[in-house]
């Protein structure tokens, strides 16, 4: 990996980190409404991923998918406006926090019923093998979704039609507040994969690279006609479920404990380490992360709401 | 024209919609080898490959979704549900995915996907192999809904829910997949969604229905014709959009309206119906509008003279006819 790509990605997940602060911030003081779920902690895994994918590869994810959204592409201003349901976000404000999108940038999505969106995967790789497109479908979803039916279906379909799919288990430890243990009959998640034949393994979702390099390949082998493979990315989410999440399932210790192993503090060291970057360039990119945010703030809170009326378009579409 | 059954016509509509368009396919439970619970897709699988009609397992939320899935990516599946009364698997997939993907999206997505089920009773089926769903999804925005009652409608539909590029639920009255048989014009055509059809023109009354009660209404039309009632039937053909237009130009002429289904009374499709001419057409009303449907009971008896006390049929049509002419 060359130099500008590795600042490249730490930007990303710097930019992410600041910009789901922000929107914490903006809750709070009432510009953003409804429900807010943060990604922050797991930065790596969709960084990391995502910069495993071609361009032509789809992304499809859960409810939490600011992050993704900007590793996919969408400037952090359309995202930010989404969110505060301008009309300038990415969905002209229909959609809101967990509905980020962009077709052009083969992002299907934040979906937010629970696992709904994972048959919709298996209906996107089944395009490809119909079409015989070496494209590959990542799917993403955090442990909870494995519990419910629509994971099943879709990952036996998967299986069954050997579709060009990466399930990627984001298990971040809880579902809202119930920890995997308390709602999985087996706490090895990878082990559902098994169930099905589905060649699976597991990662630690903190570190960027060993993200990267095992989606990497495992994306190359699906390429090549492999079928489904099943990945799970070991992580954390520092904040609450959503925001007004009162955390009474978990001590302060335990996300101390994980805060240590921050993802962007191990990148960080990662490229010190290697000289692949230095402090000064770090903090440069900290500094860009911070302007880009502040630009994307000023850009959502002077952006129109949109009309009344628009309310009416797009239920269908005109044949 | 050939004459056919309503299944061999929607049949013929699935095969040349295959042969047209080779982002066309099926998916379904037992559609393949099989060739579907009914016989719908039969010999389709063997034309068309396994590629094509593709047999799936018992999971109709995974037909479902991978049919959202592969529509999103521009194809156009045909996705069967093996029973109507099976669709509430997949009710969050039709109602949380496909109807709003094109709303949440600005339109930059679209589910050009077709959903057919069979539905009714009358055959036996009992609680599960029964029911009429439509209501279920005549509500929620973004789907189109249509319910053939003769071949000639049933390919003209099905060819226009496959090209259409939303989500269309097709719903059949499996009772009359052989029961009905009819015309089906040579050649290339369509039938539009949207649009009811006046199909039998009347003067006394106007009687609306749709799938095998309409095709239940029209003899009860003739029995009444005899005793000197002459019934308007209008045929609904596609129940969302709502063609309100034909609904309230049969009641303008006719002033008095009965709208059957074998639906359950309360807060099924005839409600709709009910209120549209209450909104806009109660200065043309000369009665109360009526509603024949089912008893409203949980699901369809299995037993014989439960299932034929639960079901409209011509005879309750013409009764319901002659007490409303009576007026």
């Amino acid at each position: 990996m060359e130099k500008r790509e590795h600042l490249d990605l730490y930007f990303q997940m710097v930019t992410i980190r600041r910009l789901e602060e922000r929107a914490a911030e903006l809750y709070q003081e009432g510009k953003i409404g409804g429900f807010l779920h943060l990604y922050i902690g797991q930065e790596a895994v969709s960084t990391g991923v995502i910069s495993a994918r071609q361009p032509e590869d789809r992304i499809i994810t859960a409810y939490r998918d600011h992050g993704v959204a900007i590793n996919c592409g969408i400037p952090a201003r359309v995202v930010m406006a989404e969110l505060m349901g301008k009309a300038t976000g990415c969905s002209k404000g229909k959609g809101g926090s967990m509905h980020m999108a962009d077709v052009t940038k083969n992002y299907f999505g934040g979906h937010a019923i629970v696992g709904s969106h994972l048959p919709l995967a298996s209906g996107l790789a089944l395009g490809d093998l119909y079409q015989h497109n070496p494209r590959v479908t990542v799917c993403m979803f955090g442990d909870g979704a494995t519990n419910i039916g629509f994971f099943h279906e879709a990952v036996n379909l998967s299986k069954v039609w050997n579709l060009p799919i990466l399930w990627l288990c984001e298990n971040n430890q809880y579902g809202m507040g119930t920890a995997v243990e308390r709602a999985s009959a087996v706490p090895e998640i990878p082990q559902k994969a098994e169930g099905y034949g589905i060649p699976n393994s597991r990662v630690d979702g903190m570190n960027i690279m060993e993200v990267r390099e095992a989606a990497l390949e495992i994306i190359k082998k699906i390429r090549e006609g492999g079928g489904p493979y099943f990945l799970e990315a070991v992580t954390y989410r520092y904040r609450g479920h959503s925001m007004g999440d009162p955390e009474r399932y978990r001590k302060p210790e335990e996300i101390h404990h994980w805060q240590e192993n921050d993802p962007i503090g191990i990148y960080r060291r990662y490229l010190v380490d290697r000289q692949l970057a230095s402090e000064e360039e770090l903090n440069q990119k900290d500094i860009d992360a911070q302007t880009e945010i502040d630009e994307a703030v000023q850009f959502a809170e002077s952006s129109p709401e949109p009309a009344p009326e628009s309310l009416y378009q797009d239920v269908f579409v005109e044949p | 024209m050939p004459e056919m059954t309503l299944i061999e016509a929607i049949r013929q509509g699935m095969d040349e919609e295959l042969e047209r368009d080779k982002d066309v396919f099926i998916i379904g439970e037992d559609v393949g080898k099989r060739g579907g619970v009914f016989r719908a897709t039969m010999g389709l699988f063997e034309k068309y490959g396994p590629q094509r009609v593709i047999d799936s397992p018992l999971a109709e939320l995974g037909i479902v979704g991978t049919g959202i899935g592969a529509a999103l990516y521009g194809m156009r599946p045909i996705c069967e549900i093996q029973f109507a009364d099976f669709i509430y698997p997949a009710f969050n997939q039709i109602v949380n995915e496909a109807a709003k993907m094109c709303y949440r999206s600005n339109g930059d997505w679209t589910v050009p996907m077709t959903i057919r089920a069979p539905y009714g009773g009358g055959i036996g089926g009992g609680l599960y192999h029964s029911q009429s769903v439509e209501a279920s999804f005549t509500h929620i925005p973004g789907l189109k809904v249509v319910v053939p009652s003769n071949p000639r409608d049933a390919k003209g539909l099905l060819k226009s829910a496959v090209r259409d590029p939303n989500p269309v639920l097709y719903f059949e009255p499996k009772k009359g997949y052989r029961l009905i048989k009819g015309e089906v014009p040579e050649g290339e055509y369509t039938v539009p969604i949207g649009p009811a059809q006046v199909s039998r023109p009347g003067k006394d009354l106007s009687v609306f229905a749709y799938g095998m009660m309409h095709y239940y209404t029209l003899q009860a039309a003739e029995k009444v014709a005899a005793e000197g009632i002459d019934a308007e039937v209008v045929d609904l053909r596609t129940l969302y959009p709502v063609d309100r237009e034909t609904i309230l130009a049969s009641v303008r002429k006719t002033g008095k309206a009965l709208i059957v289904h074998e639906d359950n009374l309360t807060g099924g499709y005839g409600a709709e119906v009910a209120a549209t001419i209450a909104e806009w057409g109660f200065q043309d009303l000369d009665a109360p509008v009526r509603r024949l449907a089912a008893p409203d009971v949980p699901g369809v008896p299995f037993s014989h003279p439960m299932q034929d006390w639960f079901m409209p049929n011509p005879d309750k049509i013409a009764a319901a006819i002659r007490d409303l002419a009576s007026f």
